[in-house]
Protein backbone atom coordinates (compact mmCIF):
# COMPACT_ATOMS: atom_id res chain seq x y z
CA UNK A 1 0.00 0.00 0.00
CA UNK A 2 1.25 3.38 -0.91
CA UNK A 3 0.87 6.37 1.31
CA UNK A 4 -0.19 9.35 -0.66
CA UNK A 5 0.08 11.95 1.99
CA UNK A 6 1.40 14.50 -0.47
CA UNK A 7 -2.03 14.70 -2.05
CA UNK A 8 -3.48 15.77 1.27
CA UNK A 9 -0.71 18.17 2.06
CA UNK A 10 -1.61 19.98 -1.12
CA UNK A 11 -5.32 19.65 -0.56
CA UNK A 12 -6.13 23.04 1.00
CA UNK A 13 -4.60 24.86 -1.96
CA UNK A 14 -6.43 22.64 -4.40
CA UNK A 15 -9.66 23.18 -2.54
CA UNK A 16 -9.47 26.92 -2.84
CA UNK A 17 -8.72 26.66 -6.52
CA UNK A 18 -11.45 24.20 -7.37
CA UNK A 19 -14.25 24.89 -4.94
CA UNK A 20 -16.67 25.65 -7.70
CA UNK A 21 -15.80 22.67 -9.87
CA UNK A 22 -15.25 19.96 -7.25
CA UNK A 23 -16.47 17.05 -9.42
CA UNK A 24 -13.48 17.66 -11.69
CA UNK A 25 -11.43 15.62 -9.20
CA UNK A 26 -13.18 12.49 -10.33
CA UNK A 27 -12.41 13.04 -13.96
CA UNK A 28 -8.67 12.29 -13.78
CA UNK A 29 -8.06 8.98 -15.50
CA UNK A 30 -5.74 6.69 -13.53
CA UNK A 31 -2.35 6.23 -15.14
CA UNK A 32 -1.04 2.85 -16.29
CA UNK A 33 2.66 2.46 -15.59
CA UNK A 34 4.89 0.21 -17.72
CA UNK A 35 6.96 -0.87 -14.73
CA UNK A 36 3.87 -1.96 -12.79
CA UNK A 37 2.56 -3.82 -15.82
CA UNK A 38 5.86 -5.64 -16.29
CA UNK A 39 6.01 -6.63 -12.65
CA UNK A 40 2.45 -7.93 -12.65
CA UNK A 41 3.00 -10.05 -15.75
CA UNK A 42 6.11 -11.47 -14.09
CA UNK A 43 4.26 -12.08 -10.82
CA UNK A 44 1.52 -13.88 -12.73
CA UNK A 45 3.87 -16.49 -14.20
CA UNK A 46 5.56 -16.83 -10.82
CA UNK A 47 2.23 -17.88 -9.32
CA UNK A 48 1.71 -20.28 -12.23
CA UNK A 49 5.05 -21.90 -11.38
CA UNK A 50 3.87 -22.37 -7.80
CA UNK A 51 1.15 -24.76 -8.99
CA UNK A 52 2.80 -26.37 -12.00
CA UNK A 53 5.27 -27.77 -11.40
CA UNK A 54 5.82 -26.52 -7.80
CA UNK A 55 2.81 -27.86 -5.94
CA UNK A 56 2.54 -30.86 -8.27
CA UNK A 57 6.08 -31.96 -7.39
CA UNK A 58 5.72 -31.08 -3.71
CA UNK A 59 2.63 -33.28 -3.48
CA UNK A 60 3.84 -35.85 -6.01
CA UNK A 61 6.98 -36.61 -4.05
CA UNK A 62 4.89 -37.28 -0.94
CA UNK A 63 2.65 -39.96 -2.44
CA UNK A 64 3.61 -43.55 -3.22
CA UNK A 65 5.11 -44.11 -6.66
CA UNK A 66 1.96 -45.88 -7.89
CA UNK A 67 -0.02 -42.64 -7.46
CA UNK A 68 2.56 -40.16 -8.76
CA UNK A 69 0.92 -39.50 -12.12
CA UNK A 70 -2.49 -39.33 -10.50
CA UNK A 71 -1.25 -36.46 -8.34
CA UNK A 72 0.48 -34.68 -11.23
CA UNK A 73 -2.52 -35.09 -13.53
CA UNK A 74 -5.01 -33.85 -10.95
CA UNK A 75 -2.95 -30.72 -10.29
CA UNK A 76 -2.41 -30.05 -14.00
CA UNK A 77 -6.09 -30.60 -14.74
CA UNK A 78 -7.11 -28.24 -11.95
CA UNK A 79 -4.83 -25.47 -13.23
CA UNK A 80 -6.26 -25.73 -16.74
CA UNK A 81 -9.95 -26.13 -15.91
CA UNK A 82 -9.94 -23.30 -13.37
CA UNK A 83 -8.15 -21.06 -15.85
CA UNK A 84 -10.88 -21.65 -18.41
CA UNK A 85 -13.74 -21.14 -15.95
CA UNK A 86 -12.05 -17.98 -14.74
CA UNK A 87 -12.13 -16.33 -18.17
CA UNK A 88 -15.65 -17.59 -18.91
CA UNK A 89 -17.39 -16.28 -15.78
CA UNK A 90 -15.12 -16.59 -12.74
CA UNK A 91 -13.47 -13.20 -13.01
CA UNK A 92 -16.82 -11.55 -13.50
CA UNK A 93 -18.44 -13.27 -10.52
CA UNK A 94 -15.49 -12.38 -8.32
CA UNK A 95 -14.55 -8.88 -9.37
CA UNK A 96 -17.73 -7.11 -10.42
CA UNK A 97 -20.19 -5.43 -8.11
CA UNK A 98 -23.14 -7.76 -8.31
CA UNK A 99 -26.62 -6.59 -7.50
CA UNK A 100 -29.30 -6.61 -4.83
CA UNK A 101 -29.09 -8.59 -1.62
CA UNK A 102 -26.33 -10.89 -2.88
CA UNK A 103 -23.98 -8.09 -3.95
CA UNK A 104 -21.92 -8.43 -0.76
CA UNK A 105 -21.32 -12.11 -1.47
CA UNK A 106 -21.01 -12.57 -5.22
CA UNK A 107 -20.53 -10.41 -8.29
CA UNK A 108 -22.47 -10.43 -11.53
CA UNK A 109 -22.01 -11.49 -15.12
CA UNK A 110 -21.24 -8.08 -16.60
CA UNK A 111 -17.67 -9.12 -17.43
CA UNK A 112 -18.44 -12.74 -18.35
CA UNK A 113 -16.30 -13.90 -21.29
CA UNK A 114 -14.06 -10.96 -20.32
CA UNK A 115 -16.52 -8.60 -21.95
CA UNK A 116 -15.34 -5.04 -22.22
CA UNK A 117 -11.74 -5.71 -21.21
CA UNK A 118 -9.63 -3.98 -23.84
CA UNK A 119 -5.80 -3.88 -23.87
CA UNK A 120 -5.77 -0.48 -22.18
CA UNK A 121 -8.72 -0.92 -19.81
CA UNK A 122 -7.47 0.18 -16.39
CA UNK A 123 -7.89 -1.85 -13.20
CA UNK A 124 -7.48 -0.20 -9.81
CA UNK A 125 -4.44 -0.76 -7.63
CA UNK A 126 -4.14 0.33 -4.01
CA UNK A 127 -3.07 3.84 -4.93
CA UNK A 128 -5.41 6.51 -6.23
CA UNK A 129 -4.42 7.56 -9.72
CA UNK A 130 -2.40 4.42 -10.43
CA UNK A 131 -3.80 1.57 -12.52
CA UNK A 132 -2.65 -1.59 -14.23
CA UNK A 133 -4.19 -3.06 -17.38
CA UNK A 134 -7.26 -5.04 -16.38
CA UNK A 135 -6.02 -7.94 -18.51
CA UNK A 136 -3.03 -8.51 -16.26
CA UNK A 137 -5.25 -8.29 -13.18
CA UNK A 138 -7.49 -10.96 -14.72
CA UNK A 139 -4.51 -13.27 -15.28
CA UNK A 140 -2.89 -12.61 -11.90
CA UNK A 141 -6.09 -13.42 -10.03
CA UNK A 142 -6.68 -16.42 -12.29
CA UNK A 143 -3.52 -18.09 -11.04
CA UNK A 144 -4.72 -17.57 -7.45
CA UNK A 145 -7.98 -19.34 -8.14
CA UNK A 146 -6.11 -22.25 -9.71
CA UNK A 147 -3.63 -22.83 -6.89
CA UNK A 148 -6.34 -22.58 -4.25
CA UNK A 149 -8.32 -25.36 -5.88
CA UNK A 150 -5.20 -27.46 -6.47
CA UNK A 151 -4.17 -27.26 -2.81
CA UNK A 152 -7.25 -29.31 -1.84
CA UNK A 153 -5.92 -32.30 -3.79
CA UNK A 154 -3.37 -33.15 -1.11
CA UNK A 155 -6.04 -34.04 1.45
CA UNK A 156 -7.75 -36.66 -0.70
CA UNK A 157 -4.63 -37.91 -2.47
CA UNK A 158 -4.08 -41.56 -3.41
CA UNK A 159 -7.72 -42.67 -3.21
CA UNK A 160 -9.97 -40.30 -5.13
CA UNK A 161 -11.00 -41.09 -8.70
CA UNK A 162 -9.96 -38.69 -11.40
CA UNK A 163 -13.56 -38.40 -12.61
CA UNK A 164 -14.57 -37.25 -9.12
CA UNK A 165 -11.87 -34.58 -9.12
CA UNK A 166 -12.85 -33.57 -12.66
CA UNK A 167 -16.38 -32.83 -11.47
CA UNK A 168 -15.53 -31.44 -8.04
CA UNK A 169 -13.16 -28.71 -9.20
CA UNK A 170 -15.55 -26.73 -11.45
CA UNK A 171 -18.25 -26.95 -8.76
CA UNK A 172 -15.94 -25.92 -5.94
CA UNK A 173 -14.36 -23.00 -7.72
CA UNK A 174 -17.82 -21.70 -8.66
CA UNK A 175 -19.70 -22.12 -5.40
CA UNK A 176 -16.92 -21.69 -2.86
CA UNK A 177 -13.93 -19.82 -4.24
CA UNK A 178 -15.63 -17.08 -6.24
CA UNK A 179 -17.93 -15.98 -3.39
CA UNK A 180 -15.15 -15.96 -0.78
CA UNK A 181 -12.73 -14.11 -3.05
CA UNK A 182 -15.50 -11.61 -3.80
CA UNK A 183 -16.30 -11.15 -0.12
CA UNK A 184 -12.69 -10.51 0.85
CA UNK A 185 -11.14 -8.77 -2.15
CA UNK A 186 -13.81 -6.98 -4.13
CA UNK A 187 -13.98 -3.23 -3.57
CA UNK A 188 -14.67 -0.17 -5.65
CA UNK A 189 -11.00 0.83 -5.68
CA UNK A 190 -9.10 3.81 -4.33
CA UNK A 191 -9.94 6.22 -7.13
CA UNK A 192 -13.68 6.10 -6.56
CA UNK A 193 -13.28 6.50 -2.80
CA UNK A 194 -10.67 9.18 -3.20
CA UNK A 195 -12.83 11.18 -5.59
CA UNK A 196 -15.95 10.86 -3.44
CA UNK A 197 -13.99 11.83 -0.32
CA UNK A 198 -12.65 14.91 -2.04
CA UNK A 199 -16.10 15.97 -3.12
CA UNK A 200 -17.25 15.61 0.46
CA UNK A 201 -14.30 17.63 1.75
CA UNK A 202 -15.02 20.31 -0.80
CA UNK A 203 -18.72 20.54 0.01
CA UNK A 204 -19.58 23.80 1.73
CA UNK A 205 -23.26 23.93 2.59
CA UNK A 206 -25.20 21.29 4.52
CA UNK A 207 -27.17 20.11 1.50
CA UNK A 208 -24.08 19.49 -0.60
CA UNK A 209 -22.36 17.80 2.36
CA UNK A 210 -25.25 15.38 2.85
CA UNK A 211 -25.33 14.59 -0.83
CA UNK A 212 -21.57 14.06 -0.98
CA UNK A 213 -21.69 11.87 2.13
CA UNK A 214 -24.40 9.82 0.49
CA UNK A 215 -22.27 9.42 -2.63
CA UNK A 216 -19.24 8.37 -0.54
CA UNK A 217 -21.35 5.87 1.40
CA UNK A 218 -22.56 4.39 -1.87
CA UNK A 219 -18.97 3.99 -3.07
CA UNK A 220 -17.93 2.42 0.24
CA UNK A 221 -20.92 0.09 0.12
CA UNK A 222 -19.73 -1.28 -3.22
CA UNK A 223 -17.50 -4.01 -1.85
CA UNK A 224 -17.38 -7.58 -0.57
CA UNK A 225 -18.89 -8.42 2.78
CA UNK A 226 -15.64 -9.15 4.59
CA UNK A 227 -13.79 -6.29 2.92
CA UNK A 228 -16.37 -3.91 4.30
CA UNK A 229 -16.14 -5.61 7.69
CA UNK A 230 -12.56 -4.36 7.82
CA UNK A 231 -10.84 -7.73 7.51
CA UNK A 232 -7.38 -7.41 5.99
CA UNK A 233 -5.86 -10.21 3.94
CA UNK A 234 -2.96 -9.10 1.78
CA UNK A 235 -2.46 -12.10 -0.47
CA UNK A 236 -5.00 -14.71 0.55
CA UNK A 237 -4.72 -16.24 4.02
CA UNK A 238 -8.49 -16.66 4.18
CA UNK A 239 -9.35 -16.81 0.48
CA UNK A 240 -6.60 -19.25 -0.47
CA UNK A 241 -5.34 -21.16 2.55
CA UNK A 242 -8.13 -21.41 5.11
CA UNK A 243 -10.53 -21.92 2.23
CA UNK A 244 -8.62 -24.81 0.61
CA UNK A 245 -7.50 -26.23 3.95
CA UNK A 246 -11.00 -26.71 5.33
CA UNK A 247 -12.31 -27.93 1.95
CA UNK A 248 -9.56 -30.56 2.03
CA UNK A 249 -10.36 -31.50 5.62
CA UNK A 250 -14.05 -32.19 4.97
CA UNK A 251 -12.96 -33.91 1.76
CA UNK A 252 -10.68 -36.37 3.54
CA UNK A 253 -13.44 -37.15 6.04
CA UNK A 254 -16.08 -37.74 3.34
CA UNK A 255 -13.81 -39.59 0.90
CA UNK A 256 -12.53 -41.74 3.76
CA UNK A 257 -9.17 -43.17 4.68
CA UNK A 258 -6.81 -44.78 2.22
CA UNK A 259 -6.90 -48.58 2.27
CA UNK A 260 -4.29 -49.67 4.80
CA UNK A 261 -4.08 -46.28 6.53
CA UNK A 262 -2.56 -46.77 9.98
CA UNK A 263 -1.53 -50.35 9.14
CA UNK A 264 0.64 -50.24 6.02
CA UNK A 265 3.73 -48.14 5.60
CA UNK A 266 3.00 -45.28 3.21
CA UNK A 267 6.28 -43.40 3.00
CA UNK A 268 6.77 -40.62 0.45
CA UNK A 269 8.24 -42.03 -2.75
CA UNK A 270 10.59 -39.13 -3.49
CA UNK A 271 11.45 -36.47 -0.98
CA UNK A 272 13.89 -35.17 -3.56
CA UNK A 273 10.95 -34.03 -5.66
CA UNK A 274 9.20 -32.67 -2.59
CA UNK A 275 12.28 -30.54 -1.94
CA UNK A 276 12.28 -29.25 -5.53
CA UNK A 277 8.55 -28.59 -5.31
CA UNK A 278 8.92 -26.67 -2.05
CA UNK A 279 11.65 -24.51 -3.53
CA UNK A 280 9.52 -23.73 -6.59
CA UNK A 281 6.65 -22.84 -4.26
CA UNK A 282 8.88 -20.45 -2.35
CA UNK A 283 10.23 -19.00 -5.61
CA UNK A 284 6.75 -18.47 -7.03
CA UNK A 285 5.38 -17.14 -3.75
CA UNK A 286 7.30 -13.90 -4.30
CA UNK A 287 4.91 -13.29 -7.19
CA UNK A 288 1.98 -14.33 -5.03
CA UNK A 289 2.74 -12.04 -2.09
CA UNK A 290 4.71 -9.16 -3.59
CA UNK A 291 2.51 -9.24 -6.70
CA UNK A 292 -0.52 -8.73 -4.48
CA UNK A 293 0.68 -5.18 -4.01
CA UNK A 294 -0.33 -4.66 -7.68
CA UNK A 295 2.43 -2.07 -8.10
CA UNK A 296 6.20 -2.39 -8.30
CA UNK A 297 6.60 -0.11 -5.31
CA UNK A 298 7.64 -0.07 -1.67
CA UNK A 299 4.69 -2.17 -0.59
CA UNK A 300 5.81 -4.95 -2.90
CA UNK A 301 9.26 -4.82 -1.35
CA UNK A 302 7.76 -5.15 2.13
CA UNK A 303 5.89 -8.27 1.03
CA UNK A 304 8.97 -9.62 -0.76
CA UNK A 305 11.14 -9.21 2.32
CA UNK A 306 8.55 -10.78 4.61
CA UNK A 307 8.24 -13.72 2.22
CA UNK A 308 11.93 -14.43 2.82
CA UNK A 309 11.94 -13.92 6.56
CA UNK A 310 8.80 -15.71 7.72
CA UNK A 311 9.55 -18.71 5.50
CA UNK A 312 13.05 -19.23 6.84
CA UNK A 313 11.90 -18.64 10.42
CA UNK A 314 9.10 -21.19 10.11
CA UNK A 315 11.38 -23.78 8.47
CA UNK A 316 13.83 -23.45 11.35
CA UNK A 317 11.06 -23.46 13.92
CA UNK A 318 9.53 -26.70 12.58
CA UNK A 319 12.92 -28.36 12.16
CA UNK A 320 14.17 -27.62 15.67
CA UNK A 321 10.86 -28.49 17.33
CA UNK A 322 10.90 -31.79 15.46
CA UNK A 323 14.51 -32.36 16.48
CA UNK A 324 13.56 -31.84 20.13
CA UNK A 325 10.29 -33.80 20.07
CA UNK A 326 11.04 -36.63 17.62
CA UNK A 327 14.80 -36.88 18.00
CA UNK A 328 15.84 -36.03 14.44
CA UNK A 329 15.76 -32.89 12.28
CA UNK A 330 14.20 -33.99 9.00
CA UNK A 331 14.34 -32.57 5.48
CA UNK A 332 10.59 -33.05 5.17
CA UNK A 333 10.18 -31.14 8.43
CA UNK A 334 12.24 -28.23 7.14
CA UNK A 335 10.36 -27.94 3.84
CA UNK A 336 6.98 -28.43 5.54
CA UNK A 337 7.93 -25.59 7.84
CA UNK A 338 8.90 -23.45 4.87
CA UNK A 339 5.49 -23.97 3.27
CA UNK A 340 3.72 -23.32 6.59
CA UNK A 341 5.70 -20.08 6.89
CA UNK A 342 4.72 -19.03 3.39
CA UNK A 343 1.09 -19.73 4.23
CA UNK A 344 1.19 -17.83 7.50
CA UNK A 345 2.89 -14.77 6.03
CA UNK A 346 0.54 -14.61 3.04
CA UNK A 347 -2.16 -12.44 4.67
CA UNK A 348 0.45 -10.49 6.63
CA UNK A 349 3.05 -10.02 3.92
CA UNK A 350 2.20 -6.44 2.99
CA UNK A 351 1.15 -5.38 6.49
CA UNK A 352 3.71 -6.74 8.95
CA UNK A 353 7.16 -5.39 9.62
CA UNK A 354 10.17 -7.66 9.06
CA UNK A 355 10.54 -8.61 12.73
CA UNK A 356 6.81 -9.20 12.93
CA UNK A 357 7.15 -11.64 10.04
CA UNK A 358 9.99 -13.39 11.83
CA UNK A 359 7.91 -13.93 14.96
CA UNK A 360 4.92 -15.02 12.87
CA UNK A 361 7.07 -17.65 11.14
CA UNK A 362 8.44 -19.01 14.43
CA UNK A 363 4.96 -19.29 15.95
CA UNK A 364 3.42 -20.87 12.84
CA UNK A 365 6.12 -23.57 12.76
CA UNK A 366 5.30 -24.78 16.25
CA UNK A 367 1.51 -24.68 15.82
CA UNK A 368 1.47 -26.36 12.38
CA UNK A 369 3.88 -29.05 13.59
CA UNK A 370 1.56 -29.73 16.51
CA UNK A 371 -1.46 -30.08 14.20
CA UNK A 372 0.34 -32.31 11.67
CA UNK A 373 1.61 -34.66 14.37
CA UNK A 374 -0.24 -34.71 17.69
CA UNK A 375 -3.68 -33.54 16.56
CA UNK A 376 -3.71 -35.65 13.40
CA UNK A 377 -2.59 -38.77 15.25
CA UNK A 378 -5.11 -38.21 18.03
CA UNK A 379 -8.12 -37.93 15.74
CA UNK A 380 -6.75 -40.30 13.07
CA UNK A 381 -8.12 -38.50 10.02
CA UNK A 382 -6.36 -39.29 6.76
CA UNK A 383 -5.48 -35.80 5.53
CA UNK A 384 -2.89 -37.50 3.35
CA UNK A 385 -0.55 -34.58 2.65
CA UNK A 386 -1.51 -32.33 5.60
CA UNK A 387 -3.45 -29.67 3.75
CA UNK A 388 -5.44 -28.94 6.90
CA UNK A 389 -2.46 -28.86 9.26
CA UNK A 390 -0.35 -26.66 7.02
CA UNK A 391 -2.78 -24.53 5.01
CA UNK A 392 -5.89 -24.19 7.17
CA UNK A 393 -4.05 -23.89 10.47
CA UNK A 394 -1.19 -21.87 8.99
CA UNK A 395 -3.77 -19.64 7.32
CA UNK A 396 -5.61 -19.07 10.60
CA UNK A 397 -2.35 -18.27 12.41
CA UNK A 398 -1.53 -15.84 9.61
CA UNK A 399 -4.95 -14.23 9.44
CA UNK A 400 -5.09 -13.60 13.18
CA UNK A 401 -1.40 -12.70 13.30
CA UNK A 402 -1.99 -10.11 10.60
CA UNK A 403 -4.51 -8.36 12.84
CA UNK A 404 -1.81 -8.00 15.49
CA UNK A 405 1.26 -7.36 13.34
CA UNK A 406 -0.33 -4.64 11.21
CA UNK A 407 -0.04 -2.47 14.32
CA UNK A 408 2.39 0.37 13.52
CA UNK A 409 3.72 0.07 17.08
CA UNK A 410 4.96 -3.43 16.15
CA UNK A 411 6.53 -2.29 12.89
CA UNK A 412 3.41 -2.87 10.81
CA UNK A 413 2.08 -0.56 8.12
CA UNK A 414 -1.27 0.18 9.72
CA UNK A 415 -4.50 -0.04 7.75
CA UNK A 416 -4.81 2.62 5.09
CA UNK A 417 -8.07 4.53 5.21
CA UNK A 418 -8.82 5.91 1.77
CA UNK A 419 -11.52 8.26 3.03
CA UNK A 420 -8.99 10.19 5.09
CA UNK A 421 -5.96 9.40 2.94
CA UNK A 422 -3.74 7.98 5.66
CA UNK A 423 -3.36 5.00 7.98
CA UNK A 424 -6.29 4.76 10.34
CA UNK A 425 -5.68 4.65 14.10
CA UNK A 426 -4.94 1.07 15.05
CA UNK A 427 -7.60 -0.52 17.20
CA UNK A 428 -6.54 -4.03 18.14
CA UNK A 429 -9.90 -5.23 19.41
CA UNK A 430 -11.78 -4.01 16.34
CA UNK A 431 -9.17 -5.41 13.98
CA UNK A 432 -9.12 -8.82 15.68
CA UNK A 433 -12.92 -9.00 15.58
CA UNK A 434 -12.78 -8.33 11.83
CA UNK A 435 -10.08 -10.96 11.37
CA UNK A 436 -12.01 -13.54 13.42
CA UNK A 437 -15.11 -12.80 11.39
CA UNK A 438 -13.20 -13.45 8.16
CA UNK A 439 -11.72 -16.69 9.51
CA UNK A 440 -15.08 -17.88 10.85
CA UNK A 441 -17.06 -17.11 7.73
CA UNK A 442 -14.45 -18.74 5.50
CA UNK A 443 -14.43 -21.88 7.67
CA UNK A 444 -18.21 -22.09 7.67
CA UNK A 445 -18.83 -21.23 4.02
CA UNK A 446 -16.08 -23.47 2.69
CA UNK A 447 -16.50 -26.20 5.29
CA UNK A 448 -20.24 -26.64 4.82
CA UNK A 449 -20.29 -25.81 1.12
CA UNK A 450 -17.43 -28.14 0.28
CA UNK A 451 -19.01 -30.97 2.27
CA UNK A 452 -22.17 -30.60 0.19
CA UNK A 453 -20.17 -30.58 -3.04
CA UNK A 454 -18.15 -33.68 -2.10
CA UNK A 455 -21.45 -35.45 -1.39
CA UNK A 456 -22.96 -34.29 -4.69
CA UNK A 457 -19.92 -35.62 -6.56
CA UNK A 458 -20.15 -38.89 -4.65
CA UNK A 459 -23.77 -39.30 -5.76
CA UNK A 460 -23.12 -38.43 -9.40
CA UNK A 461 -19.83 -40.21 -10.22
CA UNK A 462 -18.63 -41.74 -6.95
CA UNK A 463 -15.53 -40.63 -5.07
CA UNK A 464 -13.59 -43.87 -4.61
CA UNK A 465 -12.23 -46.37 -7.09
CA UNK A 466 -12.81 -50.09 -6.51
CA UNK A 467 -10.56 -51.45 -3.76
CA UNK A 468 -8.39 -53.46 -6.14
CA UNK A 469 -7.90 -50.41 -8.33
CA UNK A 470 -6.84 -48.33 -5.36
CA UNK A 471 -4.38 -51.06 -4.37
CA UNK A 472 -3.00 -51.25 -7.88
CA UNK A 473 -2.52 -47.47 -7.87
CA UNK A 474 -4.39 -44.66 -9.57
CA UNK A 475 -1.66 -44.21 -12.21
CA UNK A 476 -2.64 -47.46 -13.87
CA UNK A 477 -6.34 -47.56 -12.98
CA UNK A 478 -7.17 -43.93 -13.80
CA UNK A 479 -4.62 -42.98 -16.43
CA UNK A 480 -3.26 -46.22 -17.92
CA UNK A 481 0.36 -45.17 -17.50
CA UNK A 482 3.14 -45.40 -14.96
CA UNK A 483 5.39 -42.62 -13.67
CA UNK A 484 8.50 -44.75 -13.73
CA UNK A 485 9.38 -47.52 -16.16
CA UNK A 486 12.71 -48.76 -14.90
CA UNK B 1 28.21 -79.68 -6.86
CA UNK B 2 26.88 -77.20 -4.38
CA UNK B 3 25.46 -73.70 -4.34
CA UNK B 4 26.80 -71.54 -1.58
CA UNK B 5 24.20 -68.86 -0.96
CA UNK B 6 25.05 -66.01 1.37
CA UNK B 7 23.00 -63.06 2.64
CA UNK B 8 25.40 -60.21 3.36
CA UNK B 9 25.46 -56.53 4.18
CA UNK B 10 25.30 -54.52 0.95
CA UNK B 11 28.50 -52.57 1.54
CA UNK B 12 30.49 -55.84 1.91
CA UNK B 13 29.96 -56.95 -1.68
CA UNK B 14 33.27 -55.77 -3.11
CA UNK B 15 35.30 -57.31 -0.27
CA UNK B 16 33.50 -60.63 -0.71
CA UNK B 17 34.06 -60.56 -4.45
CA UNK B 18 37.77 -59.85 -3.95
CA UNK B 19 38.08 -62.72 -1.45
CA UNK B 20 36.34 -65.17 -3.80
CA UNK B 21 38.47 -64.09 -6.75
CA UNK B 22 41.48 -64.62 -4.49
CA UNK B 23 40.64 -68.32 -4.06
CA UNK B 24 39.98 -68.83 -7.75
CA UNK B 25 36.22 -68.43 -7.90
CA UNK B 26 35.34 -66.53 -11.06
CA UNK B 27 31.62 -65.89 -11.19
CA UNK B 28 28.78 -65.25 -8.84
CA UNK B 29 25.21 -63.96 -8.96
CA UNK B 30 24.02 -61.03 -6.84
CA UNK B 31 20.41 -60.16 -6.01
CA UNK B 32 19.09 -57.23 -3.99
CA UNK B 33 16.83 -58.61 -1.30
CA UNK B 34 15.09 -57.52 1.89
CA UNK B 35 14.70 -59.48 5.06
CA UNK B 36 14.92 -59.57 8.79
CA UNK B 37 16.68 -61.68 11.37
CA UNK B 38 18.07 -60.76 14.74
CA UNK B 39 18.97 -57.30 13.53
CA UNK B 40 16.05 -55.04 14.30
CA UNK B 41 14.70 -52.58 11.73
CA UNK B 42 14.40 -48.88 12.27
CA UNK B 43 11.71 -46.23 12.51
CA UNK B 44 11.10 -43.67 9.79
CA UNK B 45 9.17 -40.50 10.58
CA UNK B 46 7.37 -38.46 7.92
CA UNK B 47 5.72 -35.52 9.68
CA UNK B 48 3.22 -37.21 11.98
CA UNK B 49 3.46 -40.68 10.44
CA UNK B 50 5.89 -43.10 12.06
CA UNK B 51 6.66 -46.28 10.17
CA UNK B 52 8.55 -49.29 11.54
CA UNK B 53 10.77 -50.56 8.75
CA UNK B 54 11.33 -54.21 9.65
CA UNK B 55 12.75 -55.47 6.39
CA UNK B 56 16.28 -54.31 5.81
CA UNK B 57 18.07 -54.25 2.47
CA UNK B 58 20.63 -57.04 2.02
CA UNK B 59 22.43 -58.66 -0.87
CA UNK B 60 22.07 -62.30 -1.73
CA UNK B 61 25.07 -63.86 -3.48
CA UNK B 62 25.06 -67.28 -5.04
CA UNK B 63 28.17 -69.22 -6.02
CA UNK B 64 28.05 -72.63 -7.70
CA UNK B 65 31.17 -74.71 -6.92
CA UNK B 66 32.44 -78.25 -6.80
CA UNK B 67 31.70 -79.95 -3.49
CA UNK B 68 35.35 -80.01 -2.38
CA UNK B 69 35.59 -76.21 -2.68
CA UNK B 70 32.66 -75.43 -0.38
CA UNK B 71 34.72 -75.08 2.79
CA UNK B 72 37.14 -72.67 1.15
CA UNK B 73 34.31 -70.56 -0.26
CA UNK B 74 32.57 -70.38 3.11
CA UNK B 75 35.85 -69.32 4.68
CA UNK B 76 36.38 -66.58 2.11
CA UNK B 77 32.85 -65.19 2.45
CA UNK B 78 32.89 -65.35 6.24
CA UNK B 79 36.26 -63.64 6.42
CA UNK B 80 35.27 -60.83 4.08
CA UNK B 81 31.67 -60.18 5.17
CA UNK B 82 32.17 -60.27 8.91
CA UNK B 83 31.92 -57.03 10.91
CA UNK B 84 31.11 -58.67 14.25
CA UNK B 85 27.83 -56.78 14.50
CA UNK B 86 24.33 -58.24 14.44
CA UNK B 87 23.10 -58.30 10.85
CA UNK B 88 26.23 -59.66 9.14
CA UNK B 89 24.08 -62.28 7.44
CA UNK B 90 23.97 -66.04 6.94
CA UNK B 91 25.33 -68.70 4.59
CA UNK B 92 23.32 -71.64 3.29
CA UNK B 93 24.68 -74.51 1.19
CA UNK B 94 22.57 -76.76 -0.96
CA UNK B 95 23.03 -79.42 -3.57
CA UNK B 96 22.78 -78.93 -7.33
CA UNK B 97 21.25 -81.74 -9.38
CA UNK B 98 22.51 -80.57 -12.71
CA UNK B 99 24.45 -77.73 -14.38
CA UNK B 100 24.59 -76.72 -18.06
CA UNK B 101 26.64 -73.98 -19.77
CA UNK B 102 24.23 -72.52 -22.32
CA UNK B 103 26.83 -71.43 -24.88
CA UNK B 104 28.64 -74.77 -25.23
CA UNK B 105 26.25 -77.30 -23.83
CA UNK B 106 28.91 -78.49 -21.33
CA UNK B 107 27.41 -80.12 -18.27
CA UNK B 108 28.01 -80.47 -14.53
CA UNK B 109 31.62 -79.92 -13.35
CA UNK B 110 32.68 -78.64 -16.77
CA UNK B 111 29.89 -76.11 -16.71
CA UNK B 112 30.92 -74.51 -13.39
Amino acid sequence: MKFKNWVYAALPALLVATLAIAPAFAADAPKIDKGDTTWMMTATVLVLVMTIPGLALFYGGLVRSKNMLSMLTQVFYTECIVLLIWVLYGYSLTFTGGSGATADFIGGFSKAFLAGIAPDTPAATFSAGVAIPEGVYVMFQMTFAAITAALILGSVAERTKFSAIALFMPLWITFIYFPIAHMVWYWSGPDAIDAAAKVLAAATDAGAKAKAQEALDAVLADGGYLFKAGAIDFAGGTVVHINSGIAGMVGCLIVGKRIGFGRDNMPPHSLTMTMIGCCLLWFGWFGFNAGSNLEAAGGAVVAFLNTFIATAACAMSWMFVEWIVKGKPSMLGAVSGAVAGLVAVTPASGFAGPMGALVLGLVAGVICFFFCTTVKNTFKYDDALDVFGVHCIGGIVGALGTGILVNPALGGTGVFDYTIGKAADYDMAAQMISQLKAVGITLLWSGIGSAILWKVVDIIVGLRPAAEKEREGLDISDHGERAYNM
Amino acid sequence: MKIVMAIIKPFKLEEVRDALTGIGIHGLTVTEVKGYGRQKGHTEIYRGAEYAVNFLPKLKIEVAVATDQVKKVIGAITGAAKTGQIGDGKIFVYTIDQAVRIRTGETDADAL
